[in-house]
């Protein structure tokens, strides 16, 4: 009898030591720690499949270099086929099964929408998700949760700026595409022009992704008499917007997203010297850009590239992303100091300070806060010369949201 | 009846005097119990999983019962999932419906939608119709983002939905409740479509997939049971549909892709044409095989599902049960020899 009670006050105290442990930080030993991520690996967004690969290479470099603090990362990244209720099922795997302490750089807005409340609920970190949508600042309703990159709201506030001190007299224009992107720029803009905005913006068009083209929509704006225009278009409607502007021989201050600035898929189709003075704005350094030839950050990247991703395209900013993102999550485990708790995670997650990064534009610090879940509010301006974008003016903030 | 003894011996003779039926009955009761124990044997993220097999066995036996028992094409089945899962959505997103009153209506409003749909497709065979659904399939992650449903969509957005919480004084977590939620669906529906498949109507489905010529002149009206065949099977689908909305907690028009439909169309095939049991190979193989080729490749993943696929239809032409079956049979001769 007494040897049964004791083997069940062990069993009881193994019981409870066992979870006690996993309490205090989930998914940390006393030499790894578990990181989760999903990815598009397969599906229609495959092409940001790369990212995770990237990121893989990233945090076995870092533990070939002899991990954090003593911690090497065991970093578990999933295939989701950018299918929401595959993002569910993956997130519940890599929590429940895998045990992983936190998920970083989950892809995808509808990916990350689908989980967000999951996550929340447990009180698991959700850090830097690669979106470009604004709402992944709301640390209100989801602390758990923190964004990365500039959000287009940030970006089109940032031209709103550039236009009050350059232009305060403009007849802006905006053409968006009308969902949740182009959206998020109209916020932007009101943001940037505050309570100018109704006096400013004389004319809003809007495109649906199903129109065929977009030339009525740029004929209403000139007839209209915008001097201004912002433009808010994927690349095929960017190109088809550039083309039109040009040809009917209309001459506005043209934004354009940086969604669709690349040269292959923009520019080209629009025909290049179409779109000499077009401006937008960038946070990352362009591997194409012959700018960063030489510059020591980008070797950097290089570097890590040439040991850990032999034979991976060096064209594709996906990667340079990745590198960016992973280094910011690698800021925030050693500030953590050894407490790799999720709370202790989130707390540092939420408290970058002037943090500076290799990857992005000199000038542009990472910023977080209990209150903000911005990293990246600042960009800087950029003009289309015909044959690159040249960088011009100073780094330029935005507030966010 | 003597005859039919005789000309089936395998069958009565099989295993210790227990008719082959006998061991389909024991069989079936004894994986009803295994289901209803289950829960209580598995983590919480293996449950959704096995749930997620059981929504999607729903699914394709509705796709199974047209294409399989009816011989009517479908590439747009998707679609159908894709309504059920946004009625569940939206209507527990804007209305005061408890969640369980959602199923019946989203069931009832794929029925019709279904019926609707089946009626044009009336005028097309084969390859043609099977376009015909696959342009539906094409069509409806777009119109879920259309800006005048926006409203009620929520667009690119999606819905974000809570899961349903277990009764009061059920010992239940709510995960488990539910997975026995799902269970009381399916089972009844599996019962409804084998009452429905084995009588006359099933044998005029089949009739009509097998020969429509010979079919309607035995007097089988074929518009009206290829149609209603429709209604009934995008019925299932879009039960499944509002089922795996509860399970997801949320939709969205990137979760219902055009993939989603193909992948039904791979999961019938693969547990076998025309068989009831075969959904649930489907599903588990619909389910698990994308997990095991993101676990071999990261680079191509879609490659190994692929390789994975032929290998497996060019070892089982027929499917699962297909396998099954001649192996019952070939097993059935070596006990009567």
């Amino acid at each position: 009898m007494r040897f049964r009670t004791s083997l069940l006050t062990a069993a009881a105290l193994l019981a409870l030591a066992g979870p006690a442990f996993a309490a205090d930080a989930p998914g940390v030993t006393a030499t790894e720690i578990k990181i989760g991520n999903t990815m598009p690996y397969s599906g229609p967004a495959s092409a940001y499949g790369v990212i995770g690969k990237g990121e893989t290479a990233f945090w076995k470099m870092v533990n070939e270099q002899g991990g954090v603090a003593g911690h090497k990362i065991d970093f578990i990244s999933v295939d989701d086929g950018y299918n929401p209720a595959k993002t569910v099922e993956q997130a519940r795997r890599l929590v429940e099964q895998d045990g992983v302490a936190f998920l970083f750089n989950p892809l995808g807005t509808p990916s990350n929408t689908a989980i967000e409340k999951y996550l929340n609920q447990k009180k698991i970190p959700q850090l830097f998700v690669a979106t470009g949508a604004d709402k992944w600042g709301n640390y209100k309703d989801f602390p758990w949760t923190i964004g990365w990159q500039p959000s287009y709201r940030t970006e089109a506030e940032i031209y709103a700026r550039y236009i009050l001190q350059e232009k305060p007299n403009a007849k802006i224009g905006v053409l968006y595409q009308n969902d949740d992107f182009g959206k998020d720029y109209l916020a932007g803009l009101k943001d940037g022009l505050g309570d100018k905005y109704a006096k400013m913006v004389i004319k809003e068009a809007s495109y649906e992704v199903t129109d065929p083209t977009i030339d009525s929509q740029v004929v209403t704006l000139q007839g209209a008499g915008v001097d201004t225009l912002v433009t808010a278009a994927t690349p095929k409607f960017a190109a088809q917007t550039i083309r039109k502007v040009y040809d009917i021989g209309w001459r506005p201050l043209h934004f354009m997203t940086n969604v669709s600035i690349s040269v292959a898929s923009v520019m080209e189709p629009a025909g290049v010297e179409k779109a000499v003075g077009l401006i937008s704005a960038s946070y990352g350094k362009d591997p194409t850009d012959p700018t960063w030839k030489d510059d020591p950050g980008m070797n950097q990247w290089r570097d890590f590239m040439k040991k850990y991703m032999p034979g991976a395209d060096l064209a594709d900013a996906s990667y340079v992303y990745a590198y960016g993102v992973s280094l910011t999550m690698l800021q925030v485990l050693k500030q953590c100091n050894g407490d790799f708790s999720r709370e202790n995670v989130m707390k540092q997650a939420a408290n970058l300070k002037d943090f500076e990064l290799p990857t992005v534009l000199p000038g542009i610090k990472l910023n977080t806060s209990p209150t903000n879940y911005h990293p990246i509010r600042q960009m800087q301006l950029e003009k289309w010369n015909g044959k690159t974008w040249v960088l011009f003016g100073k780094v330029l903030g935005g507030a966010g949201s | 009846m003597a005859t039919l003894d005789t000309s089936r011996p395998a069958a009565a003779a099989l295993f210790a005097g227990l008719s082959l039926r006998a061991w389909k009955v024991i069989g079936l009761a004894a994986v009803l119990a295994a289901a209803c124990v289950l829960p209580f044997t598995i983590s919480s993220y293996q449950l959704l999983l096995a749930n997620q097999v059981i929504v999607y066995a729903v699914a394709l036996l509705g796709l199974n019962i047209l294409t399989g028992y009816n011989g009517q094409f479908s590439l747009g089945h998707g679609a159908f999932y894709a309504i059920g899962a946004y009625c569940t959505a939206i209507l527990l997103d804007k209305t005061g419906i408890p969640y369980w009153a959602t199923i019946p209506l989203a069931g009832a409003l794929c029925f019709v939608a279904g019926f609707l749909f089946g009626l044009p497709a009336l005028r097309l065979e084969g390859h043609y119709l099977a376009l015909a659904t696959f342009a539906l399939a094409v069509a409806t992650p777009q119109l879920l983002k259309y800006k005048d449903f926006d409203f009620l969509t929520g667009g690119v957005q999606g819905i974000v939905i809570s899961g349903p919480d277990t009764p009061g004084g059920l010992p239940l977590r709510s995960d488990q409740w539910l997975y026995f939620f799902c269970l009381l669906w399916t089972v009844p529906l599996f019962v409804l479509a084998w009452n429905l498949l084995r009588g006359r109507t099933g044998r005029a489905l089949m009739a009509i997939r097998d020969h429509p010529l010979a079919a309607s002149s035995m007097g089988i009206d074929l518009a009206r049971y290829k149609s209603l065949t429709f209604g009934v099977s995008a019925m299932y689908t879009g039960i499944a549909g509002a089922l795996g909305a509860l399970l997801a907690q949320f939709v969205s028009p990137d979760s219902f892709d055009l993939f989603l439909s193909i992948r039904f169309l791979v999961g019938i095939v693969f547990g076998g044409l025309a068989s009831m049991a075969g959904v649930f190979f489907g599903a588990i193989f619909i389910e698990f095989v994308p997990n095991l080729a993101d676990l071999v490749s990261k680079a191509a993943p879609q490659a190994i599902y692929g390789i994975v696929l032929i290998v497996c239809m060019y070892l089982m032409p027929t499917g699962v049960m297909g396998l099954l079956r001649a192996l019952g049979h070939k097993l059935g001769r070596l006990v009567a020899r």
